[in-house]
Parts: structure tokens; C-alpha cells; sequence
């Protein structure tokens, strides 16, 4: 994934360790879109794949840390969103991100849904942790 | 048992007992501004003054010990009175370290006494601390007793039309909240013999893969008790997040408002009743 300058000091986060910082995180970034511009369909589809991809980190990965920012590229704008834990990381990738797999009791859509709801994804596991970075744009 | 401190201690607190109390009340008074009774007060202070007094000379100076059990119980019960009117901790704990300000003057004036004073002083912090755990705690049974009421609040079955029930859902769909709405919703079912469910979802924020899973469960269980389910408060940004997803809602019906889902279960109704009418003749 590009670097969008979401390393910047703009950078909110919330912390995961309960489904109500699940909430929060949501909330976070419902804000931060909105204030951004995004469009009310593009803003849910964030907040959705925020709310799956927190729930996947606060289950498998026993928690971790939500960044979200506001970048820029060239004259469109955008929300970037950051998952890192530091669980047991996933061990085939491939398996996990294919519609209707779950390894707990979900419905096995939240990865692959949360790609298909974003316009950039890229997700890094390692044992010790692992990192999935979204961005949508305005449009 | 009762070391030589303790019983100098004991000697000033009994002699002294009137005056300190009286002084004791003042201060905590005076700190509480008026928001409990004089009379109120020196009941419990006076009380507190007198399960200390017992404690030490029962067992020495150690709040944590068997001796202060008395004490001990007291000031839960103050703390948790105060942490129920609504008292910051700091003014609950104060109510214990007034008594230190109080006996300073009176204790400190001779090398003997400041000896005993400051052991003392250690007693009345460990109590003052207990005063703290007790009020947060009291603090947090009332916050889960109110997330407790929330949950049911916020989760109403109301029947919509003969045969119809309708269940408006607001804010997240946790699994306990699930666990409550399938309860009421089956409940309700039975106790006004409808045949039809409508979940409204316009007030849910976030339809994610859990939301649906509850949603789905919900439906099933209200299925096989042969009850039809709509779901409606599809709104368009939900309906393509939805889909982008990959949720499936199978051959649920699904409305966009509230009262078209009315109607489909209204003219549901109305058909299997001419059905019944049919079969008669």
C-alpha cells in the first residue's frame, strides 16, 4: 500500500480490549469520515469494515490498536484506518480471506467483506501480530 | 495483646470522647456544607468513634484486622450511602481523615502522644482508603444494575395491528441484546397469538456480519414457532453495505420502511384468512 502520510501526528486511535471499544472505534471513525467528506454510502461502508476488522482483532487477536487519519492523494481525499494486534497472527491468509471460512462461530465474512467494502486493503500477519490497513476515498 | 500505644491512645480517646465528636461532626459538617443533618451526622460519627474506640481495645492498631471488623462494616455502609446522595469519594473519604485534624492539636502536643498520633494517622488512612473501595464499588454495582435496566428499556415488543407485533431496534445488537429481543419477541408472540413479526433495523447504526448473524438467529427461532418475520428499515446506504459484504437474508422479506411492512403482513393475514374461509365451505 502507498504511504498516504497517515503516519502523520493527525492520527486518532482507540484502544481495543471490549466490544463496547469496538463501539468507539466505530464512532471514531464515523467522525473523522464525515468530517472528511465522504459520502453517507461510503462512510457506512467504512464504519462496517471498521466494525468487522475490530471485532476479527478484539477475537482472534486478543486486542489491538485502532489509528484512523485523513490523508491525501493528489486532489482527492480520504480515511485511512489501521488494525494492529499483537495475537497469534493468521496462519494462511488465502484460507481466511475466503467468503464463508471462519475459524470461530461468525459467518466467515468479515475480511473478505470488509475488502470488498473498502477501495485499498493490505493486511501483514506474522506470529506476534497482525496489521490490516484500509483506506476509502471520497470518490 | 493491647501494646503500650494503643492503650495511651485509648486513655485520650475515652477521656476526650465528648469534644472530639463534637469537634469531629463540625469539620465533616462543615465539609458537607449542609447537605446532611447535624443530628444525621453525629449518629454516624459518633457511632464510627465508638466501634474505633472497640477495636482498639480489642486488638491494637491494624484497620485490617479482626478487631475493626465492626469498624470495618460501618464505613462500608457510610461510604455506600454517600456514593448512593451522590457525595464525591473525596468528601466520603474526608469524613474519615476529619478525625485526624481533630486529634492533631490534642494528641501532638507531648513527644508520647505525636508517637501514638502518627500510628494512629496510619490506621485512619487504611480505614479512609477502605472508604474509596467501598464507594467505587457501590459506584459500579449501580452503573451494571442501570446497564442491566438499559437493556430492557431499550428493546420494547409493542403490538402493531391484530396478528402483527413489531420490534423497533436502536443503537448496537450485541449477543446480549440479541438474547433479550429473541426472549420479549417470542414471548409476545405467544402471549397475543400473532402470526407476524416485523424487526425494524432503522435505528441500528451499523449493520455489520454480527448484527445479521443476531438478526438471522432471531428470525429462525421466530420461524419454528410459526411466525412470519420482515425485517424492514432497510435504508439505501445499508441495503449496498449489505450486499458489498456478501450477507445473504435468504428468502427473508425485507422492507425498506415500516409500513410497507405493515402491509405485506396485513394482506399475509388477509389471505390466509380467506384460505381458512375457503376450506369452511
Amino acid at each position: 500500500m502507498k504511504d498516504y502520510g497517515a503516519e502523520s501526528a493527525s492520527a486518532e486511535s482507540v484502544a481495543v480490549a471490549s466490544s463496547s471499544d469496538v463501539v468507539s472505534a466505530r464512532q471514531m471513525v464515523r467522525t473523522l469520515s464525515q468530517r472528511t467528506g465522504l459520502s453517507l454510502v461510503h462512510q457506512t461502508k467504512l464504519v462496517t469494515a471498521t466494525s468487522e476488522l475490530g471485532r476479527n482483532m478484539l477475537i482472534y487477536g486478543g486486542g489491538g490498536v485502532v489509528r484512523a487519519a485523513s490523508v491525501l492523494d493528489g486532489t482527492r481525499s480520504g480515511v485511512f484506518v489501521e488494525f494492529a494486534d499483537e495475537g497469534p497472527g493468521i496462519a494462511d491468509l488465502d484460507l481466511a480471506m475466503t467468503d464463508g471460512w471462519t475459524s470461530g462461530n461468525g459467518m466467515g465474512l468479515g475480511l473478505s467483506g470488509a475488502r470488498r467494502l473498502v477501495d485499498e486493503f493490505d493486511i501483514a500477519s506474522r506470529p506476534g501480530g497482525t496489521t490490516v490497513r484500509i483506506v476509502k476515498w471520497s470518490r | 495483646m493491647v501494646d503500650e500505644g494503643a492503650r495511651v491512645l485509648l486513655d485520650r480517646l475515652v477521656t476526650g470522647r465528648e469534644e472530639f465528636v463534637a469537634q469531629w461532626t463540625g469539620r465533616v459538617g462543615e465539609e458537607l456544607r449542609g447537605r446532611l443533618s447535624t443530628v444525621e451526622l453525629s449518629r454516624e460519627l459518633g457511632e464510627l468513634y465508638e466501634a474505633v474506640v472497640a477495636g482498639l481495645s480489642a486488638g491494637g492498631l491494624d484497620g485490617r484486622g479482626e478487631s475493626f471488623g465492626e469498624a470495618r462494616s460501618l464505613l462500608i455502609e457510610l461510604s455506600r450511602t454517600r456514593a448512593r446522595q451522590g457525595f464525591t469519594p473525596t468528601e466520603t473519604a474526608r469524613s474519615v481523615f476529619a478525625l485526624k485534624e481533630v486529634l492533631e492539636p490534642a494528641l501532638a502536643a507531648d513527644a508520647e502522644g505525636a508517637r501514638v498520633y502518627l500510628q494512629f494517622a496510619r490506621l485512619l488512612d487504611d480505614l479512609g482508603l477502605l472508604t474509596t473501595e467501598a464507594y467505587v464499588r457501590t459506584r459500579e454495582e449501580i452503573i451494571s444494575s442501570q446497564a442491566e435496566q438499559l437493556l430492557e428499556l431499550s428493546t420494547p415488543v409493542v403490538k402493531l395491528w391484530d396478528g402483527v407485533v413489531g420490534v423497533p431496534l436502536v443503537g448496537t445488537l450485541d449477543s446480549a441484546r440479541t438474547q433479550v429481543v429473541m426472549e420479549k419477541l417470542l414471548q409476545t408472540l405467544v402471549d397475543s397469538d400473532s402470526t407476524h413479526a416485523i424487526i425494524d433495523i432503522t435505528g441500528v447504526a451499523t449493520v455489520d456480519t454480527q448484527v445479521a448473524q443476531h438478526l438471522l438467529k432471531t428470525v429462525v427461532a421466530a420461524r419454528m414457532m410459526g411466525a412470519q418475520c420482515i425485517i424492514s428499515g432497510i435504508r439505501p446506504q445499508i441495503a449496498q453495505t449489505i450486499v458489498a459484504l456478501g450477507i445473504e437474508f435468504g428468502d427473508i422479506p425485507t422492507n425498506a420502511s415500516l409500513s410497507d411492512a405493515l402491509r405485506q403482513a396485513l394482506k399475509e393475514i388477509a389471505a390466509n384468512a380467506e384460505d381458512d374461509v375457503r376450506g369452511l365451505l
